[in-house]
């Protein structure tokens, strides 16, 4: 839940209202929605975001970290035990991808 | 040393450890009694122990397992109101899997689910806002938990639900906010704290500065710490370093994913839907002031507070627990009376044996290759044993 996990920003996710800031991130090759309304502004729009790494807890992206980051943070959550419980997690979730 | 190659960089770590033993030397009052350094955050704490940092420090440094899992300090009253919750028929409970094993004074969720409640986990606040979508003729309340971590999500699903009017969703909220936990924690009679790491991902939503007191007023230095266990030895020579030279100062270590300032629109979304509580309750450190948050009166239609009746009872701790000992450092884990027999992993009595950012879950898990201020020639012994 704390550690959150990283996920790369491949589309974002058309046609819903100006609240729900959603993208489709891919974390460890499991596609799921993820709300990006936390690290878009003027300067970084929702269009901006696509290839961008980040952060995710609890289906929020929180912030942008580059790909090594990534990469080092995702081989630290394979080693505490923490990647495939947030994975399943993500899969399991009761309402499922509502993508 | 056990786990040196699965640091990143052994060479570095060794490094490190090092010029930690040689500033320590300097530092005449470690001497007498061995420097505390508590970490604040439950993933440094998993961290701490999943890698062994301790077995790169002197005898001189210990770490103090901070409160920092939101799980472990749920509670029992709270987890009953849970249940009471989620035992209503119109309800759809849903929450994060980590609670689902917490013991309340009669059962947990997941005991309650076996027993017909509607308990369903989620990923996200913004699944169960989903899921009040798709069953509008049932009531889906969310179980809000966690520090500044979790918060801004939560609020952003409120303020979702509000925009789409969303009736059937509510939040029990039972999130926590760092700061006044660090007070109180400071304003501790017998507090023997030497310095501070601090939390990575809380951080990143309240920045840096949000700090700025504990240097300033109570003259104790803080090293905000990445997960790594490079990061954590790092920033313990950071700490170790500044009160070498008698400095107390906020450092950032995790400057590559904490600002300064925070993130400002996390912070603006807490702030339209949350409010400070006059007190909360803590598992094992009772009730202090000002360290929890509610839903506004604005938007009270989605507080599952004011919309149930909750039983709201203090239930006290099992007798034979320690979990606030040892969350406020005055015990180890492997000390507390029941540690490994009548409480583990499988069957948690306390609550820091439910999660694995919990101190003694953690320690449960690989303690026994890394007992808290174990010196490298201890630790290398001790390996002889393996696990």
């Amino acid at each position: 839940m704390c550690l959150g996990i990283p996920g790369q920003i491949v589309e974002i996710v058309e046609g819903v209202d100006a609240a729900g800031k959603l993208a489709i991130v891919d974390v460890g090759g499991v596609r799921r929605e993820v709300n990006i309304a936390f690290i878009v502004d003027k300067e970084h729009t929702v269009a901006d975001c696509v290839g961008d790494w980040v952060l995710v807890h609890v289906g929020f992206a929180m912030v942008r970290i580059d790909e090594g980051e990534a990469a080092a943070t995702l081989a630290l959550l394979r080693e505490m035990g923490e990647y495939q419980t947030e994975i399943d997690s993500m899969q399991t979730s009761a309402a499922g991808n509502p993508a | 040393m056990k786990y040196v190659d699965e640091f990143r960089d052994p060479g570095k770590a060794l490094a490190l450890s090092r010029e930690i033993h040689a500033l320590t030397a300097t530092i005449a009052r470690a001497k007498r009694q061995p420097l505390q350094i508590m970490e604040v955050c439950g993933g440094h704490t998993h961290s701490i122990f999943r890698y062994g940092v301790t077995q790169f420090l002197p005898d001189e440094i210990e770490f103090v397992h901070g409160p920092g899992c939101p799980v472990c300090v749920l509670p029992m009253g709270r987890v009953d109101d849970c249940v009471a919750l989620a035992e209503r028929p119109e309800v759809i409970f849903t929450t994060f899997g980590d609670a689902m094993r917490v013991p309340g004074s009669k059962k947990s969720l997941l005991k309650a689910k076996a027993d017909g409640a509607d308990v369903r986990m989620v990923y996200s606040p913004l699944d169960a806002l989903a899921l009040a979508r798709q069953n509008p003729e049932r009531e889906v309340i969310f179980f809000g938990l966690g520090f500044e971590t979790t918060m801004p999500s939560t609020a952003m699903t409120v303020l979702q639900a509000d925009a789409q009017n969303v009736s059937n969703f509510s939040l029990f909220c039972n999130h926590i906010t760092i700061i006044p936990t660090i007070k109180a924690i400071l304003d501790e009679p017998d507090l023997r704290l030497d310095g501070f790491l601090g939390p990575g991902h809380v951080s990143m939503v309240i920045g840096s500065a949000a700090y700025d007191f504990i240097a300033r007023d109570y003259g104790k230095p803080i090293t905000i710490a990445g997960f790594e266990p490079l990061d954590v030895l790092q920033s313990v020579w950071m700490v170790v370093k500044q009160i070498a030279e008698g400095r107390a100062q906020v450092e950032n270590q995790y400057a590559r994913v904490v600002p300064r300032d925070g993130n400002k629109v996390a912070l603006a979304a807490v702030a339209e839907v949350f409010e400070l509580r006059e007190f909360f309750e803590w598992r094992g450190l009772g009730s202090i002031a000002h360290s929890g948050v509610r839903v506004r009166e604005r938007y009270a239609a989605f507080d599952a507070e004011r919309k149930f009746a909750l039983p709201n009872l203090r239930i006290a701790d099992p007798q034979s627990c320690q979990c606030g000992e040892v969350l406020k450092g005055q015990l180890k884990p492997q000390q507390c009376k029941i540690f490994g027999t009548a409480c583990t992993p499988q069957t948690p009595l306390g609550a820091l044996m439910v999660s694995t950012e919990g101190a003694c879950a953690a320690f449960y898990n690989y303690g026994r290759i890394d007992t808290s201020g174990l010196s490298a020639s201890k630790a290398t012994k001790e390996d002889q044993h393996g696990r």
